[in-house]
């Protein structure tokens, strides 16, 4: 598939999810609305980074810079909610 | 195609490299990026967890469907810079030019939206400060709520500005240039920031737009 199609149907599949998460925000289920929202918005960005982005064909060393600011990011929330949630 | 007529600068041994070279610098300058949104939506964590109720009721006062309208509107431009970046490999001077001045139309579409958005906002006395006001009771949460969605969408909306004036400038020269493929680097560069500040968006938009169900 040449990737002006691949990026054609990387946009319908956005625009779906797009669909879903405005349509899961009218059924009330009560935490599961942002659980459910955050879930596909990581689907949403996993396209995005993968095919426009097309890590998929990137080296392993941008794959490295892309996972490592994930990384850093995981240390800066885990470590900072550790401390908030376990106050008493 | 063309990479043999791509000028390589001196510390490089071949084009490849040179690629991969801005690509990587591109990422590591996105990564943190994250970073400073991330901080951002930690704040957003821990005062959301301190106010849940104040900030499902100050989410209803968001604009659903201007909310939507922009998430798809980011998202159609994303589409038009990655086919973009595509064309240019191809030396494919109008197409890609008239893509870029799409992405760039949208962006403009966007920030008017968004313009639209905190006119209402602060018509509404939802500007944090002193004439802020929330009927119910849960106007400290709320307010912080919105101290929030003004200083996250308006970090985001800043990028937007950058970002369409980088692909402004990418259009420009593509326009101009004897042999648009030698810009392949510029363009896919400038791509991979503003596929960045979609997915900045992708997460923002259910974050204030979406907490409380509506119905």
């Amino acid at each position: 598939m040449n990737p002006t199609k691949q990026n054609a149907w990387t946009l319908l599949v956005l625009f779906v999810l797009l669909a879903g998460t405005v349509g899961v925000a009218y059924v009330d289920l009560g935490r599961w609305n942002t659980v459910i929202a955050m879930l596909i918005s990581v689907m949403k960005a996993a396209l995005i980074v993968l095919v426009f982005m097309k890590l998929r064909h990137s080296g392993r060393l941008v794959a490295l810079a892309f996972f490592a600011g994930l990384f850093w990011l995981a240390i800066l929330i885990s470590l900072t909610l550790g401390d908030f949630f376990s106050r008493s | 195609m063309s990479e043999p007529t791509v000028p390589l600068a001196h510390q490089f041994e071949e084009p490849a490299q040179q690629q991969e070279a801005a690509t990587l610098g591109m990422w590591i300058f996105l990564a943190t990026e994250v970073l400073l949104f991330g901080g951002l939506f930690l704040a957003y964590i821990v005062y959301r967890d301190q106010a849940p109720q104040a900030f499902a009721a100050a989410s209803g006062k968001t604009m659903l469907v201007a909310g939507t309208i922009n998430t798809a509107v980011l998202l159609v431009s994303s589409y038009f810079v990655a086919n973009a970046v595509h064309l240019t490999t191809l030396g494919r001077r109008k197409v890609v030019v008239v893509l870029l001045l799409a992405a760039v139309l949208l962006a403009a579409v966007f920030l008017v939206i968004k313009g639209f958005e905190y006119h209402h906002k602060i018509e509404e006395g939802l500007f944090p400060g002193m004439n802020f006001h929330f009927p119910g009771g849960q106007a400290r949460g709320a307010q912080m709520f919105f101290v929030l969605y003004f200083t996250m969408t308006g970090l985001h909306a800043l990028h937007v500005a950058v970002g369409a004036a980088i692909l402004a400038v990418c259009a420009g020269k593509v326009l101009l240039s004897p042999d648009p493929a030698r810009l392949a680097t510029m363009v896919d560069v400038s791509g991979l920031y503003w596929h960045f500040v979609d997915i900045v968006w992708v997460f923002l938009f259910p974050l204030f737009y979406l907490i409380s169900h509506r119905s």
